[in-house]
């Protein structure tokens, strides 16, 4: 059984920090103070149920207790007998994180740290004692009795628990006397129906439960909690009323103090959820088991089994499946026509390897698709930041975040998170202006930081935007010259001034705080997102704000590709990165500062590549006149590459070059083509700067 | 065609022999194959197939003995000359060339390759005790590669080392 249990661990953990997110989402997405929404209280209480009601299944007792607790606050805020407080909004927030580490250590299979979440029930009952105080009417004894249940423990209790079920009870099964019987086993049970909801015969309903009960538990050792326990099951169900009679043991002092205490006793009402749409183990039980590889239980694989599933919609493995199912269609029709094929079925053939085309583009883009998830996962993280942040320093900042739909390779997303995750920090610390300073700017005191996402071409585009300072060009100058990076006399254009701010070791900031302004980070981050095959922009005005765009390609797996012949290699061009192709006119064409060869391309001069030399192969065309020149854009900057022919377009699959060997200078991986041979593609920026380096490297051995 | 009914208590009491190959042994097998005049093996166990030559295609600025990269089932699988990686005999493409696939697992590699040799030869079995350390004099074979050598009636077999094949270590090659 405990084995069985297991493999719904990771599920639960799964489901249990989606629930979490959510939490964190609607508590940010409330308004301290202003009138709550119930809808979002509504919200976190379920998922607070949720976690709770899976920890408790699965044994978690540090999680199911803590949450416990959280859910009592959420309660009482969702009858309205409390309103949540900024102070408790960061208090739940906090066991947020509280209850996101207890998961992480669970997963990890290490003991949970009970310190935080100590401190946090402490402050949460005091919470709940204050309003008890200031309210009167509020469960303070039911703290009291949670808190002191061990206390209390050894002395027999008599209760009373009311019971009303709601009509449907029966229909999931629960039998109320099997309660009974498993309360009697706590004690002396008696036990009282009430008759009055009980319709005329021709209006009852025979699976509708119209009968409510009183029940008395005399002599019983069992806790409050070992009393809910019992009713776990329907507890969504029905109305229940558990309220601790006395302390003394004699049947006839209980029962006179029965009848006076009744208002004076406080009164737990466990969460009458209509609103709860299941209950919560159910829809851990009601998934398959994910197929997890078995023996990976150990600590370390913790990480890459969380990263390893994804959900996906069920209308794009529909769209799959029908895909599939045309694709057997189309297979079997291709088949059947081989089976006994002459020139006859020439015509037929063709157009059925044309449909065989098209179902495996169409196939291939759904795949993709199943691999894409909204940007408003790696946005989601932002809001909690920011409001830690803009408190921690002091300054008003708000979020606007668009474009969260926009759609983006899952390999791509989880490695644009932490440089996104940067580029926040530095708007916020560098960029936006105290709330004084915005004033005396005339600007709004609240600060704004953007994020959008956007599609734009095959690239997907992501704007972090703030309205603050900007980028003090001068200042960045200065400091450069300073830090030894540029020689003070250079002339550079406002972008390749901006573009500095990413060399290693570069900060402006006066102080280093301890958001950002260590100088370690921008350098990550445009180290990070090349590595992904993207590039960085930087667009800032002075007062009016700064704004970086990153691109990046939309998967990792496919690439657009124009096909080059050198001599006998195929090679593939990133055709995003081609600006033109031409046939070299060798007027146009200069050799200066020794040996290197510039083509005048209208306004600019491009420096001419010769793969065959860089690559060290043999070119059938060796001649730069009339060669062809295929004209590429990398790192900003444009060089011409030299190739014998340009051959088809088409769309390559990258397969990497690392796994079974190691990396190339110039090249960025392999591709299979069409006839199964292998063909390199080039990497243009690794090629520019692998050619440079090599020119160089020539010019020192002529030197000596 | 006749069929040819195998009782069932030879398969049962698992006394069922393939004759001519030894398949059960004790000790270590070795995949046999010649490089200009000389033997080598390797453990079959990481031989994951043998293929014919095929010309594959050039990686930039490789070293010499690096042919290049092929196309194995949709996997990209770097190619080694043996041959030019030893500075053994002609490295000549004939019909017997074959192409020696290896593939390996472990905690320090996790590759595939191609290993181009003249011609595969034999299956050897050896124990422990026929493998002798090998002589210090230094030949063309970096001492790295090699386990050991064994003596095959009147042929000596060097056995080499996976690992250090599949190494990648370009710095042995190149001296």
């Amino acid at each position: 059984m405990a084995i069985e249990m297991e493999q719904f661990y990771d599920i639960f953990f799964e489901e249990s920090l989606e629930g979490l997110d959510v939490m964190e989402q609607s508590l940010l997405s409330m308004n301290s103070g202003s009138e709550t929404d119930l809808e979002i209280i509504n919200n976190i209480f379920r998922a607070a149920h949720s976690i709770k009601g899976g920890s408790g299944t699965f044994g978690f007792t540090e999680v199911a207790e803590f949450t416990h607790v959280l859910e009592t606050l959420l309660d009482e805020a969702r009858d309205g007998k409390y309103t949540l407080t900024e102070e408790s909004i960061e208090l739940l927030l906090r066991s947020c994180d509280c209850l996101r580490n207890m998961i992480f250590a669970l997963q990890a299979k290490e003991s949970i740290d009970t310190e935080q979440s100590k401190e946090l029930i402490e402050a949460f009952n005091k919470i709940l004692d204050e309003e008890n105080g200031g309210g009167g009417s509020a469960p303070s004894a039911e703290l009291a009795s949670e808190s002191n249940a061990s206390a209390e423990d050894d002395g027999l209790k008599n209760w009373q628990i009311v019971f009303v079920p709601e009509p449907e009870v029966l229909q999931t099964g629960n039998e109320p006397l099997r309660l009974f019987k498993e309360l009697a086993a706590l004690g002396e049970l008696s036990c009282k129906a009430h008759f009055d909801k009980l319709p005329s015969c021709e209006e009852l309903i025979a699976d509708e439960c119209y009968l409510s009960w009183t029940l008395e538990l005399k002599n019983s050792d069992a806790s409050e909690e070992e009393i809910l326990e019992v009713f776990d099951w329907v507890i969504d169900e029905c109305k229940l009323e558990v309220k601790a009679v006395s302390g003394e043991t004699e049947q006839d002092v209980e029962r006179e103090v029965e009848s006076k205490s009744a208002e004076v006793h406080e009164e737990k009402e466990i969460p009458n959820a209509k609103e709860e749409p299941k209950q919560a183990p159910k829809p851990v039980a009601a998934k398959p088991a994910a197929p997890k590889s078995g023996g990976n239980e150990n600590a370390g694989s913790a990480a890459s089994a969380s990263a390893s599933s994804i959900r996906v919609g069920i209308d794009k493995v529909d769209n799959l499946f029908n895909l599939v199912g045309e694709l057997v269609i189309t297979q079997s029709m291709l088949s059947e026509l081989g089976n006994n094929f002459d020139m006859t079925k020439l015509e037929k053939l063709s157009s059925g390897l044309e449909q065989l085309l098209q179902n495996t583009k169409e196939m291939q883009e759904s795949v993709m698709r199943i691999r894409m998830l909204p940007i408003s996962f790696a946005f989601n993280r932002f809001p909690r930041m920011i409001r830690d942040l803009s408190v921690k320093i002091g300054k008003k900042v708000e979020l606007i975040i668009q474009g969260e739909s926009t759609e983006l390779d899952k390999t791509v997303m989880e490695k644009i998170s932490d440089p996104l995750v940067h580029l926040v920090r530095n708007a916020i610390d560098h960029g936006i202006e105290t709330a004084e300073e915005r004033l005396e700017k005339g600007k709004p005191e609240t600060g704004h930081i953007r994020l959008d996402a956007y599609h734009q071409g095959g690239n997907i585009v992501i704007e972090v935007g703030d309205d603050g300072k900007g980028l003090n060009k001068d200042a960045i100058f200065n400091k450069a010259v300073e830090k030894g990076l540029i020689e003070r006399d250079v002339q550079l254009t406002e972008p390749e001034i901006f573009d500095l701010i990413f060399q290693p070791g570069f900060s402006t900031a006066q102080q280093v705080s301890d958001i950002s302004g260590r100088g370690v980070g921008m350098d990550v981050v445009k180290r990070n997102i090349k590595s992904l095959g993207g590039r960085i922009l930087i667009e800032s005005k002075i007062d009016v704000g700064t704004t970086i765009k990153v691109h990046l390609p939309l998967t990792l797996a496919i690439l657009d590709g124009q096909l080059v012949r050198v001599g006998e290699e195929v090679y593939v061009v990133p055709l995003l990165a081609i600006v033109e192709s031409l046939q070299i006119k060798s007027e146009l064409v200069n050799r200066v500062s020794g040996d290197i060869l510039l083509y005048r391309l209208r306004e600019d001069n491009v420096p001419i590549i010769r793969i065959y030399e860089e690559f060290g192969i043999e070119a059938d065309n060796v001649d730069i006149d009339n060669a062809l020149l295929v004209v590429v854009e990398g790192d900003g900057q444009k060089v011409g590459l030299l190739v014998d022919e340009l051959l088809a377009q088409q769309q390559v699959v990258i397969k990497s070059l690392e796994s079974n060997y190691k990396r190339v200078d110039g090249v960025s991986g392999a591709t299979i083509l069409g006839d199964g041979s292998v063909s390199m593609i080039i990497d243009i920026p690794g090629l520019i700067s692998y050619s440079s380096k090599r020119s160089r490297k020539r010019s020192h051995v002529k030197a000596a | 065609m006749e069929q040819i009914e195998v009782p069932d208590q030879f398969v049962d009491n698992n006394e069922f022999q393939l004759e001519g190959i030894d398949f059960i042994t004790n000790g270590d097998q070795y995949l046999t194959f010649t490089l200009g005049e000389e033997n080598y093996g390797i453990d079959i166990l990481v031989v994951s197939e043998i293929r014919g030559w095929d010309v594959p295609t050039h990686i930039p600025n490789a070293p010499a003995h690096v042919k290049g990269v092929t196309n194995l089932r949709g996997t990209i699988v770097p190619i080694v000359d043996l041959r030019t990686l030893f500075h053994l005999g002609e490295a000549e493409y004939k019909p017997t060339t074959v192409v020696i696939v290896i593939s390996l697992t472990n905690e320090r590699v996790d590759r595939t390759m191609g290993f181009v040799v003249d011609s595969v030869s034999d299956v050897l079995n050896a124990d422990v005790d026929e493998v002798k350390s090998h002589s210090s004099f230094g030949g063309s074979v970096p001492p790295d590669y090699v386990d050991g050598l064994v003596n095959v009636g009147e042929d000596i077999v060097t056995l080499l080392n996976v690992e250090q094949l599949l190494s990648l270590d370009d710095d042995h090659a190149e001296h």
